[in-house]
């Protein structure tokens, strides 16, 4: 058995010292030790199962391990000029141990044998010290094994093989049409991109080989009143961050669509300051994938539900479980929340996650009533009564992530969507039923209490309506809610045809703060009544 | 025994290893400037929950960033591995991007060697402080939440490691740094109550873990079911914690540049920044101060540029704003980097004056989910979490639900009434070490809250 201070040797100055010492230059054929080379030719796999041995050795009764690749790409620019060009590229090995029902977890970047053994021994050496503050034994859900899997996520374009110079000549365009906008004296624009090589083996008998990318331009263009009395911002949330390929980018059109963004800034500086009061509001499916996220989609995070996250992200309204389940009523029949990691294209898109659970679809809500949590495999049995009412077997829905080789895996949130109605309802059909109103497009400040009742939401252009018809822009509009009274009082919906995917890459949650990346998918939606403050105080 | 009791050096690369890696990596170089930054080190945590550790783990890594510049071109490039095919590959990759980048008009040369003092950011102890001891920190506090019939959940964070930064022009820095962290929440096994304790120090010997439970249970009982208040203006008397929860958005605001175009709140109606101006209440000064021992920072930035204590708002009045290089070159100023660290000097009064004196107003433990709303004024909102209690007649009187508010910091130091004594406090909302603050508890009136929230 590799004990700690083996680990720490292993791992820690020595062997960087030694790498440097050591390491001859690159000359023909890759040398063996290279780790990026092995971690290519799949040879990284035995160090996948000599980590999950020695873990098992030492003691664990379960063991998982990840050796993962997670490389970026960022282009960055404002006006007419580069900002900045970066790559990064990690290679690490992060091994998880089950010890008499307590968890311990070792990460290391060095993907020798005897680190990636060491980090097992440390993972056990900490599950054995967390002993004495343990009440609850964790038990696992079943899974099913999957010995030989592999999954690739739905891009055509890998940003990767993208020439920086398409990247830079599409990002300095866009930014001179909004520039020839009077008033817009900003721009700022990005391109930030994805790549992660997962590979996973756990002492269940699966080895998993997985890879995704995810792409987000980010595009935003501010105006300057002339008397610097003002300025006023447009981002482009329209532009949502996807788990596509750099075909997705040109889809966006930043260059066609830059113009009208600089546009909407310069017209924000003269738009009509909201008045207070309640309104009813149209939301694009641009702004409302926030609000799903924030109301509905960490609410019903069991994790939360039960109290561990209390300390940070916080608990849920919708707890305890017993009372809750089947009985909740979150919205109208007509809403329909579904959890999903298979829709094309979205954030949290992947064939199997990281407790090695291949991912189902399930309601959250179903015809307004809440219905179910989001599950890891820890977690999932903690609902069994809930299951055996439903005849249904206990199963994690395989919400476990880590976003990163050194970060634990915990239960993260699936793609959360508002599922779209059954007719072809469009914007224009929810617009026309309200007499006095205001429709909001894009996301802006977003803020909400640690129980998920109380929530703030911005957004990035407003338009008030009167008559059932678009009228003229308002700006400092933000929306406040009460969750379970908000969504009671959405009575239209959109049709499939309306149904967009928004998201984030930031969605943080755990401690130490892990960043999950996430999609929301909706069509526009109505809500009744609701209460609108002016946030342009001068003093 | 600890485990690690012989082995008391904490993975991080020595001074030594960091010359070596950035001599190789310089001369593997051949672009016209070449920076590498070199950071390393260990992060060690223990979570709990519901009573008892949920997850734990210690993960170390080492990144060598690389910044190359061909003519006036530059792209950078950050790799974990450091062997010598690796490290040519990443030198190799960055100058081929740089090739292929635009020129950067406002790219400036690297600078050449430079002076440092001494940083005193490093404890043994933290970095030392292996998962027995952070089990028993945590016994600390779930230990007499149990036997109290509270649920307590908490955070403990401790880093080591060091940071280095070198170039071709000669320039080499090297620092090592511990931080650490630990916060804690304690409930009523009902869900009515709710309390907060948190700290943050580089030195973890200097965290109470029994003092930190003691306040969150005390809290937690106090706050157990909370009676709804209109929302409103409240005169409002905030713990340190609250008052660094919303200082923290005034220091991204301190940027020259952003003031000089025009679009922050530092900008200058007509053209212009606020520098020299009165902003906010004559007692209010704002300093970084990288050898401060209370908030420690290290010694020079990102691009080795030393960092110096810098004054950012003296007595009310607009003494600084942070300068990139070029800004500064084409505004004519000396470079100034942003703020670090941030200490704010206080008063005198004491947390049971400022209650005493009060006829009726809001007593905040902390602020929660805190975002911008409006950069015109550092304009925010968020809401209050875990321990919100009402003072009536110069005394504490009952919980009150939590409150949104909408307000700015600077508009809470204009209507600023009295100040306490400055402490280090953990601020970031995540519970990790975040930006090292010292900030008094302050009272201030008129602050404004917009609804109520049901959370507890």
């Amino acid at each position: 058995m590799t004990d700690r201070r083996e680990f720490l040797r292993t791992t820690g100055a020595a062997a960087a010292a030694l790498a440097i010492a050591s390491a001859p230059r690159r000359a023909g054929a890759a040398p063996a030790y290279d780790d990026l080379d092995r971690f290519r030719s799949g040879a990284s796999k035995e160090l996948l199962l000599d980590a999950i041995n020695a873990a098992k050795m030492a003691g664990a009764s379960y063991a998982d391990c990840r050796i993962a690749r997670f490389q970026q790409n960022f282009v960055v620019t404002r006006e007419q000029q580069i900002i900045n060009v970066v790559d990064t590229d990690t290679l690490g090995c992060g091994v998880r141990a089950l010890v008499d029902g307590c968890w311990g977890f070792a990460a290391t970047r060095d993907l020798t044998r005897a680190a990636v053994t060491g980090a097992a021994g440390e993972a056990v050496a900490i599950a054995k010290a967390n002993r004495i503050a343990r009440d609850r034994a964790v038990t696992l859900a079943p899974t099913q094994a999957f010995p030989n899997a592999t999954w690739k996520s739905d891009f055509r374009t890998d940003p990767f093989e993208v020439p920086l110079e398409q990247k830079v000549d599409l990002l300095l365009k866009a930014n001179a049409e909004a520039l020839k906008v009077p008033g817009v004296k900003f721009v700022n624009s990005i391109l930030f991109f994805v790549k992660q090589e997962r590979q996973f083996a756990s002492t269940e008998g699966s080895v998993i080989d997985q890879t995704l990318v995810r792409s987000w331009p980010l595009f935003s263009a501010t105006a300057v009143a002339p008397d610097f009395s003002d300025f006023q911002t447009r981002q482009a949330a329209e532009a949502a961050p996807m788990g596509r390929g750099f075909e997705y980018v040109l889809q966006c059109d930043l260059v066609g669509n830059a113009r009208k963004w600089g546009e909407q800034a310069a017209e924000k500086l003269k738009a009509k300051p909201v008045e207070v009061g309640k309104y009813d509001l149209v939301l694009a499916p641009s702004n409302l994938w926030l609000t799903i996220h924030e109301s509905i989609g960490h609410p019903t995070e069991l994790d939360r539900a039960l109290g561990y996250e209390a300390n940070y992200a916080g608990t849920s309204f919708i707890a305890p479980p017993e009372e809750k389940l089947g009985k909740l009523k979150y919205g109208q029949p007509l809403m329909n929340i579904q959890g999903d990691r298979s829709q094309p294209g979205a954030l949290s898109t992947i064939g199997y996650d990281d407790d090695g659970v291949k991912p189902d679809e399930f309601l959250i809500v179903k015809d307004g009533i809440f219905n179910d949590y989001q599950t890891t495999r820890e977690q999932a049995p903690w609902l069994a009564d809930w299951y055996a009412k439903q005849g249904k077997p206990v199963r994690s829905h395989g919400c476990s992530y880590a976003d990163n080789w050194g970060s634990v895996a915990f239960q993260r949130m699936p793609n959360v969507s508002l599922l779209p109605a059954n007719d072809n309802a469009t914007w224009d059909d929810l617009v026309a039923g309200v007499d006095n109103g205001i429709a909001i497009i894009g996301d802006g400040s977003f803020s909400i209490d640690q129980q998920r009742y109380n929530a703030q939401f911005g957004g990035q252009v407003c338009y008030e309506i009167r008559g059932g018809k678009i009228a003229g822009m308002l700006k400092d509009v933000a929306y406040q809610i009460r969750t379970p009274d908000f969504w009671n009082s959405m009575d239209k919906i959109g049709g499939k045809a309306s149904y967009e995917l928004g998201g984030s890459f930031f969605d943080g949650k755990g401690q130490p703060g892990q960043s999950n990346a996430v999609s929301h998918g909706a069509p526009p939606a109505r809500f009744r009544q609701v209460n609108v403050i002016n946030t342009g105080r001068k003093a | 025994m600890s485990s690690r009791s012989l082995y008391a050096i904490a993975p991080h690369l020595s001074r030594a290893e960091c010359e070596a890696i950035t001599k190789r990596v310089l001369g593997f170089s051949t672009a016209d400037e070449c920076r590498v930054s070199v950071n390393s080190g260990m992060r060690q945590n223990t979570r709990f929950a519901v009573n008892q550790i949920s997850t734990a783990g210690d993960d170390y890594n080492a990144t060598v960033t690389i910044r190359s510049v061909i003519g006036k071109k530059v792209a950078s490039v950050t790799v974990n591995r450091l062997d010598d095919a690796s490290l040519r590959a990443a030198v190799d990759n960055s100058e081929r991007i740089a090739r292929l980048a635009p020129e950067d008009p406002e790219l400036l040369p690297e600078l050449g060697p430079q002076a440092y003092r001494d940083s005193i950011v490093w404890s043994d102890a933290t970095a030392s402080l292996e998962p027995e001891a952070r089990a028993a920190a945590v016994r600390a506090i779930s230990d007499p939440a149990r036997k109290a019939g509270l649920i307590s959940t908490g955070y403990l964070e401790a880093n080591a490691g060091s940071q280095a930064v070198a170039n071709n022009k000669g320039l080499f820095a090297y620092s090592r740094s511990t931080s650490s962290a630990f916060t804690t929440t304690v409930r009523t096994a009902d869900g009515t109550g709710s309390g907060w304790a948190g700290a943050s120090d580089n030195d973890f010997q200097r965290i109470d873990p029994r003092l930190l439970g003691e306040r969150a249970i005390e809290k937690a009982r106090q706050s157990v079911n909370p009676v709804a208040i209109e929302p409103g203006r409240y005169t409002v008397i905030l713990e340190p914690t609250a008052v660094a929860n919303l200082l923290q958005s005034i220091t991204g605001s301190l940027n020259a540049r952003s003031a000089d175009e025009g679009r922050s709140f530092f900008s200058k109606a007509g053209g212009g920044n606020k520098l020299g101006e009165k902003v906010v209440d004559e007692r209010v000064t704002l300093v970084s101060d990288p050898l401060d021992p209370r908030v420690p920072a290290n010694t020079f930035g990102g691009d080795g540029m030393p960092n110096d204590k810098v004054t950012w708002i003296e007595n009310g009045v607009v003494k600084t704003l942070a300068y990139d290089r070029f800004w500064a070159q084409k505004s004519n100023k000396a470079p100034v980097s942003a703020a670090g660290t941030l200490a704010m000097l206080g008063g005198t009064s004491s947390m049971e004056e400022m209650i005493a004196s009060t006829e009726r107003g809001i007593l905040v433990t902390r602020f929660w989910y805190i975002r911008g709303v409006d950069p015109r004024t550092i304009l925010s909102t968020g809401l209050t979490r875990d321990g919100t209690f009402l003072i009536e007649n110069g005394k504490v009187t009952r919980p009150v639900k939590n409150l949104r508010y909408n307000d700015s910091p600077i508009f809470m130091l204009n209507n600023l009434l009295m100040m306490g004594r400055p402490e280090r406090v953990s601020a970031s909302e995540a519970g990790g070490p975040g930006q090292p603050i010292i900030v008094p508890a302050l009272k201030a009136r008129d602050f404004n809250f917009t609804s109520t929230s049901d959370a507890i």
